[in-house]
């Protein structure tokens, strides 16, 4: 199946019948508003502009998709294991219809992995999909990620990973927390192959994924208004009976703690993921150029 | 007995901690080492030397305290980043001298505060999981209480993983789940029911390869058994060559939820 086959035609008026095209037609996904500065942005200006607010610089969510098209070459990205599903394999109640909803809205699994082109660069690349119940980890997921990461260690490739995730994914028990362990065990083997492995943290990445794959990058980089955390505000508030500072688990808050390298706004992160990449002496094929 | 009664049982305050199973097993052979060498000494997790009849082994245990002052003290067995950090540097100094590891879980989870987020509780998990799925030495896990999540398998990425009969081990607390999933934290028996949290659950998930018998205070002969099963695994484990070690481990987790294609 070709990966983004479900989506939607995007011109949807062309489809409209006779009656409705003489009267003015606004979909209701044509104007958003930003939920920093509340400036009502139209959604095609926010796409075109990467999916940050025009005036106040706020980064909204990525889907998989979008994020894909921004940073691979045209064409290059090549889905593996696209054919693995999430099965309900504890036969947990409610489970099997959440996973029906979840891909009702468009995406197959938390995660999109593949080969890719970046500026002509070879590169194995991850993306976490927030439309899939908040990208949360499991065994799927785990199985995806640990089979680029093998994939990029016997081909000798940089492997580049978005990660956002409300955690491990509680309706797969333990064999969720044991994607932590299998996942990581991957990333081990492909720096002692000497390889480099690049994680951009988006919002939000919590839970599981931050304290596994998300923290074991040569180099973490974070996307601006992005939430970084191991426990979720909501649970710490519970903890602790108190209201968390205001910029709490930022991604600023985590690069003072000095837990990330560095924050990348969305309009700079191909460039630097490219620079990144030669720096380590990934380059351009002959003829790849574009 | 019902997954949440299982829950309870290894909440239950009298059950024996992490430093009553080192005094019944090693004795006065037991050496305390503190700290982690860059932040503090976290009380949460208590670690050093001990001897296993003749072989020298590193023991690292989570210590949820005995009494309401020693578990105010221990954090109640929530540890902070210091106290993983702390039970790396002593996985490492284990390599260097190829001594097995023992570790006994025994949390709720790894400590939700501000201070373990700005000292990087994820970062700190992440690091003792990927370190310990190449350590070259043999690693031995026992989860004597509860399993919460990444705060247990930070201390459980090992060659074999046992569980008391009365243990669970879980990516959730069962209140958790409930409330995130049903707005309802009282069904939080079901929710124990459906994680599949238990020692039998879990062997047969092939998460853990051995259950082990709850032991009691008094019954010296059952500690005894305890360390010969455990000498015993760590000899096995000691004849491999690193790379055999290491390649079982890795396959050990490398299985766990591969789809049936």
């Amino acid at each position: 199946m070709d990966l983004f086959s479900f989506r939607k035609p995007k011109n949807e008026l062309e489809s409209l019948p006779d009656e409705q095209q003489n009267v003015p037609f606004v979909p209701d996904e044509m104007w958003v508003k930003c939920p920093k500065c509340n400036t009502m942005l139209l959604t095609t200006d926010l796409e075109e502009n990467h999916r940050i607010c025009t005036k106040c610089n706020h980064h909204f969510r990525m889907n998989a998709r979008q994020r894909i098209e921004m940073i691979a070459d045209k064409d290059s990205f090549c889905e593996h294991d696209g054919e693995l599903e999430s099965k309900n394999i504890l036969n947990f109640p409610g489970y099997d219809r959440k996973l029906e909803k979840a891909r009702a809205k468009g995406a197959r699994e938390s995660v999109v992995c593949g080969k890719c082109k970046i500026e002509g660069i070879d590169v194995v690349m991850c993306v976490m999909d927030s439309d899939f119940m908040m990208g949360s980890m499991g065994t799927v997921t785990g199985e995806r990620i640990t089979r680029a990461f093998e994939h990029a260690t016997e081909k000798g490739l940089p492997v580049i990973v978005f990660t956002v995730s409300g955690g491990a994914r509680m309706q797969e028990g333990i064999l969720s927390l044991m994607q932590m362990a299998k996942t990581s065990a991957a990333v081990k083997r492909h720096s002692d192959a000497g390889l480099l492995y690049i994680t951009v943290l988006t919002d939000p990445t919590t839970g599981g994924v931050t304290a596994s794959f998300a923290m074991e990058g040569d180099i973490i980089l974070a996307e601006p208004d992005t939430l970084v955390g191991f426990a979720g505000p909501r649970v710490i508030e519970q903890t602790i009976r108190q209201k968390l500072p205001k910029d709490f688990q930022t991604s600023e808050f985590v690069k003072e703690k000095g837990f990330i390298d560095a924050v990348v706004s969305r309009d700079d992160l191909k460039n630097t993921l490219v620079k990144l990449l030669k720096l380590h002496g990934y380059i351009c094929e002959e003829g790849d150029r574009q | 007995m019902t997954a949440y009664d299982k829950v309870m049982a290894a909440r239950d305050a009298n059950k024996l901690t992490s430093v009553d199973y080192i005094s019944k097993m090693f004795g006065d052979s037991f050496i305390e080492l503190h700290g982690d060498r860059r932040f503090a000494d976290d009380k949460a997790i208590v670690a050093g030397l001990a001897m296993l009849f003749d072989t020298p082994v590193t023991v690292i245990g989570i210590e949820k305290g005995r009494n309401t002052k020693e578990r105010i003290e221990r954090n109640f067995g929530q540890a902070h980043p210091e106290g993983y950090r702390k039970a790396l540097r002593l996985m490492k100094q284990a390599e260097k001298f190829h001594r097995p590891i023992l570790c006994l879980v025994d949390t709720s989870g790894a400590y939700c505060g501000i201070s373990a987020e700005e000292r990087g509780q994820g970062q700190a998990i992440a690091e003792n999981i990927l370190e310990m799925s190449t350590l070259k030495t043999p690693i031995l896990t026992i989860l004597i209480g509860e399993g919460g999540s990444g705060g247990a398998l930070a201390l459980a990425v090992a060659d074999e993983v046992w569980m008391l009969e009365n243990a669970v081990y879980s990516v959730i607390s069962p209140e958790g789940c409930a409330s995130i999933l049903w707005k309802d934290s009282s069904k939080a028996p079901q929710a124990a029911e459906a994680l599949k949290l238990t020692a039998q659950d879990l062997f047969d998930l092939g998460v853990i390869e051995r259950i082990i018998r709850q032991p009691k205070a008094e019954d010296q002969a059952m500690f005894e058994s305890l360390k010969l099963l455990i000498s015993r695994t760590f000899e096995k484990n000691l004849a491999l060559s690193s790379d055999e070690l290491v390649n079982a481990r890795y396959e050990r987790f490398r299985k766990i939820g591969v789809p049936a294609e």
